[in-house]
């Protein structure tokens, strides 16, 4: 087996082995926080240990139990609600507007459009913390949607535009000279095709707004603070075994993502 | 059905210093089949865009039945496109894509069913109306394309080299169903290629394009036999040229005067050559009626239907023709000498712009 | 030629019919990007705008240069060091750690590639917080490495290896590994591998083809993981806070404090525009260095 060769310049797997090692190690790396909380949520103990030495569910209970935890993550999923309709639907519009105009400007706007992702996510959030004080928005749902719609967009943008890279020009044209107007052949022709592309947009708008904390932070509090707002606040001066019930719930939630993502992908294929 | 006149004046395209089309004028009759021909970059896709909507030109006018529709969006101009790669709508099935432009127009729901049985019908499809687009093959949804173009009777057909996925035998096989179907509908179709061999099976007339302008405007036969210049003389067949002398009145190869068909094609000033294709040579002649060739023979190579002997004359230059093995002239060995002939009926003097 | 035409002879045909339709077309098609554009304006480059103008007064409203100088002092130079020293230590790590593994998936069969990305692409889709937390709790000083490192004799004493540079820098690899390993492995999957099969026809030993093809032909993609690990840490907020336990000074916990603990909107500003700027330079700089690696064909 080692002596097979593992590349058609006939490199052999046992020459190849400290490559397979550090990838092991690496990969090992990445995924043990993801996996070890899971179970270390289940521990009787204050401190998680791992294994855990008696089995409970205190933890869940204490967030199940909790109304502020409740709050929160009504809070956080309504907010990601709002912002993945208001960012599905503005970054396909701009994306799908990008592609078609050609212009002198279309660079530039693109550009703009995708800079909230290249900006210090610190930056954006002291940004709108100081324009929302004016305008009464902060600690407001509105705010919140606003502030996580423009963080979204990039990524729509993206996956739209992948979509469209993909999508033969050719389609719309024929369902234009067949009688379709621009709107028409749009949403009968072009729409169908791009869907993955718009979906997993959709679900990379949910999933940053659900899982953004810095802007949260400084214009989210009180009866408005989304999930990651309070779990910041509770681990930041020591470690609460309740923020591990809900990050196991989060990396399973996050599992299921990757695994509905794997079957429509296979699926459109 | 006698609607369908189109009428091109002065059509301008640029994309920055590049000049697409460069002052496209065309009228095309009711029901004809005209073919737009040329290499790639010589604006016929361009052209045919403009028609159906899909590029706005800077300048020009296009009259389809005496309207102007150059700035007329594609969804109101009422033409049936066949694309080259189809552009059928994966998430339907044959039988949606053919409804589609009928339920556009609003057609009730028994007549879209029979009308697109009908036109599923002329191409032969009827049979896999419910097969998803991509279980079908090229050939197939080559069909399905046409008769999408076609089932809401559109009062023009374009066509942008329809045939170049299809392998050489399906290929042929479809041209000629192509013009069968052209004339049971009487459509007129407007078709773009580069393969003269498509051009000159299928078209009624034939527009030569190049560099945004078109060249030549003819039936085929008189594209091929009297092309107008050089460009069109290459463009079509193993077109060879021997550059020719001009004497008074007259043309000059290797100080014997030529007998010549016609010699409207070559300006006056200028050079000129002859046009010299290997099946109008002749291993056989009349000093008296026919122009004589000689040359050495450079290498004899066998093509399965006949050999190609290649010949090479003085002055470098290089002339082909064919043995079948139906000669009485035996096949000749490299190095021979040999005369060959060219009929004055097939001999013309060419200049390198129309006249 | 005249251009007579139903209207009058040597009139432009339909110029100016042509030339609005086309211009309204485009209007239609760009403003469809507007209302994105719109909220961008107002939540990113209004403020932008309105924080840089307010950097360049001082506490009494007087035009001066006071909140940029105050960025010399001792405090906020270390800071920048510390964000620096950083940034440079988990981008070089993210490279020794991550050039291997987009290097491997490279080599992978599709399907083995498929798998084996799963891996790096759960922690991606993972919330940062609950990494973060995740390293917090194991990192902590009775926490699992420490249990497992005591039990098995390696130390005596727990080790400090969170509240701290160490905490921060293991917390920011682990955020930040994908971003290198996403787009390098895109970038490797684009060499063809029949350039290593002519390097060994041509005689070139494995690891020769691989230093002399695959590797430069890699670095385009390197230099763009690593401007936008590089930039991503200079920015970094939530990590260095959680895991730093206020021991790590960076860049943006300064920005933090200063409006969350001193309400010093001069002072954040300032930082802010400073940070903005040397995220700006790095990525042009970068660009024009990838421009510079880049083999492909069809560029000015």
């Amino acid at each position: 087996m080692l002596n097979t060769p593992a590349t058609s310049t006939q490199v052999t797997h046992g020459q190849r082995l400290w490559l397979y090692a550090t990838v092991a190690l690496v990969m090992t790396f990445l995924v043990i926080p993801c996996i070890l909380v899971i179970p270390m949520s289940f521990s009787d103990s204050q401190y998680l240990e791992f294994p855990p030495r008696s089995l409970s569910l205190r933890w869940y209970e204490a967030f199940f139990t909790s109304p502020e935890w409740i709050q929160s993550a009504v809070v956080s999923l309504k907010v990601a609600g709002l912002t993945t309709v208001l960012a599905t639907v503005l970054g396909t519009l701009a994306s799908y507007g990008l592609y078609k105009a050609t212009s002198l400007f279309t660079p530039i706007t693109r550009g703009l459009l995708m800079l909230p992702m290249m900006i210090p996510l610190i930056f954006v959030a002291i940004g709108v913390f100081f324009v929302y004080a004016r305008f009464g928005l902060n600690n407001t749902i509105t705010g919140l949607v606003l502030a996580h719609t423009t963080l979204a967009i990039p990524f729509v943008m993206i996956a739209v535009g992948n979509g469209l890279k993909s999508f033969d020009p050719n389609l719309e044209r024929a369902a234009r000279s067949l009688g379709a107007s621009p709107v028409t052949a749009f949403l009968t022709v072009t729409l169908p095709q791009i869907r993955i592309s718009v979906f997993s947009g959709m679900l990379f708008a949910f999933v940053t707004s659900f899982d953004e904390v810095v802007v949260s932070l400084f214009v989210s509090s009180g009866a408005n603070s989304t999930l990651t707002k309070r779990m910041f606040a509770n681990i930041r001066d020591q470690v609460d075994p309740t923020v591990a019930a809900i990050s196991s719930m989060l990396v399973a939630l996050s599992i299921v993502v990757l695994i509905a993502a794997q079957f429509v992908k296979r699926k459109d294929a | 059905m006698r609607s369908g006149r189109v009428n091109l004046r002065e059509v301008h395209k640029a994309y920055g210093s590049f000049r697409a089309l460069d002052g496209v004028s065309l009228d095309i009759k009711a029901g004809e089949f005209l073919t737009l021909l040329g290499p790639s970059g010589s604006g016929k896709t361009t052209l045919l865009n403009v028609i159906a909507g899909f590029e706005r030109p800077d300048l020009g006018s296009l009259l389809v039945d005496d309207v102007e529709f150059i700035t007329r969006p594609p969804h109101k101009r009422d033409l049936g496109m066949v694309f080259q790669n189809y552009a059928l709508f994966p998430h339907m099935d044959v039988f949606s894509n053919v409804a589609y432009p009928l339920k556009l127009r609003k057609v009730d729901r028994p007549s879209i069913r029979r009308r697109v049985m009908d036109a599923l019908e002329i191409v032969h499809m009827q049979h896999l109306a419910d097969r998803r687009i991509t279980a079908l093959s090229g050939g197939q949804r080559q069909r399905v394309a046409l008769a999408r173009a076609f089932v809401f009777e559109p009062r023009l057909l374009l066509m942008d080299e329809p045939l170049s996925a299809l392998d050489k035998n399906l290929r042929e096989h479809m041209q000629i169903e192509l013009k069968r179907l052209h004339r049971q509908l009487g459509m007129t179709t407007i078709y773009v290629t580069h393969d003269q061999q498509e051009a000159l099976t299928m078209s009624d007339r034939i527009a030569v394009l190049d560099k945004g302008r078109i060249i030549q405007l003819d039936v085929p036969a008189t594209v091929y036999d009297r092309p107008n210049c050089k460009f069109v003389a290459g463009f079509m067949g193993e077109t060879r040229f021997l550059p020719v002398e001009r004497r008074d009145q007259t043309y000059v190869l290797d100080g014997r005067p030529l007998r010549l068909a016609d010699t409207r094609a070559a300006s006056s000033t200028g050079e000129a050559w002859l046009m010299v294709r290997p099946e109008r040579l002749r291993w056989q002649g009349d000093a008296d009626r026919d122009n004589r060739i000689e040359g050495r023979v450079l290498d004899v190579v066998y093509r399965g239907d006949c050999n190609q002997v290649s010949v090479s004359l003085p002055g470098g230059h290089e002339v082909a023709i064919r043995h079948s093995g139906a000669e009485r002239q035996p096949l000749p060995q490299p190095g021979d000498t040999l005369a060959l002939w060219l009929p004055a009926e097939a001999s013309l003097v060419i200049g390198s712009a129309a006249p | 030629m005249t251009l007579a035409m139903d209207g009058a002879p040597g009139m432009p045909l339909n110029r100016a019919m042509l030339k609005s339709a086309r211009r309204r077309e485009r209007r239609i098609f760009s403003g469809l990007a507007l209302p994105a554009l719109v909220l961008v304006a107002c939540i990113l480059l209004i403020p932008f705008a309105w924080l840089a103008w307010l950097s360049l007064f001082d506490a009494a409203g007087n035009l001066s240069a006071q909140n940029y100088a105050r960025l010399l002092r001792p405090a906020y130079v270390g800071s920048f060091l510390t964000t620096f020293k950083v940034a440079g230590l988990v981008t070089a790590l993210c490279v020794v750690f991550g050039y291997p593994v987009a290097y491997l998936l490279s080599q992978l069969s599709a399907r083995a590639a498929q798998i084996l990305l799963v891996f790096v692409i759960l922690p991606f889709w993972t919330s940062v917080l609950v990494r973060t937390y995740a390293w917090l709790v194991l990192l902590q000083r009775n926490g699992v490495i420490n249990d497992w490192l005591l039990s098995m004799g390696v130390i005596d004493e727990p080790l400090a290896l969170v509240h701290n540079l160490t905490g921060t820098i293991i917390g920011m690899v682990h955020v930040m590994l994908p971003f290198l390993i996403l787009p390098l492995y895109a970038s490797m999957k684009a060499i063809d591998p029949v350039l290593l099969r002519a390097a060994a026809n041509c005689g070139a030993s494995p690891s020769q083809a691989f230093r002399q093809v695959f590797l430069p032909l890699s670095m385009p993609g390197l230099a763009s993981g690593i401007a936008l690990t590089f930039v991503l840490c200079l920015g970094f907020y939530l990590t260095p806070a959680l895991l730093g336990g206020g021991r790590v000074a960076m860049w943006s916990t300064q920005i933090a404090d200063a409006v969350s603990k001193f309400s010093n909107w001069g002072a954040a500003s300032a930082l802010s525009v400073a940070l903005l700027v040397v995220t700006a330079v790095v990525l042009w700089g970068v660009r024009r260095l990838t421009d510079a690696l880049s083999f492909s064909a069809g560029k000015p």
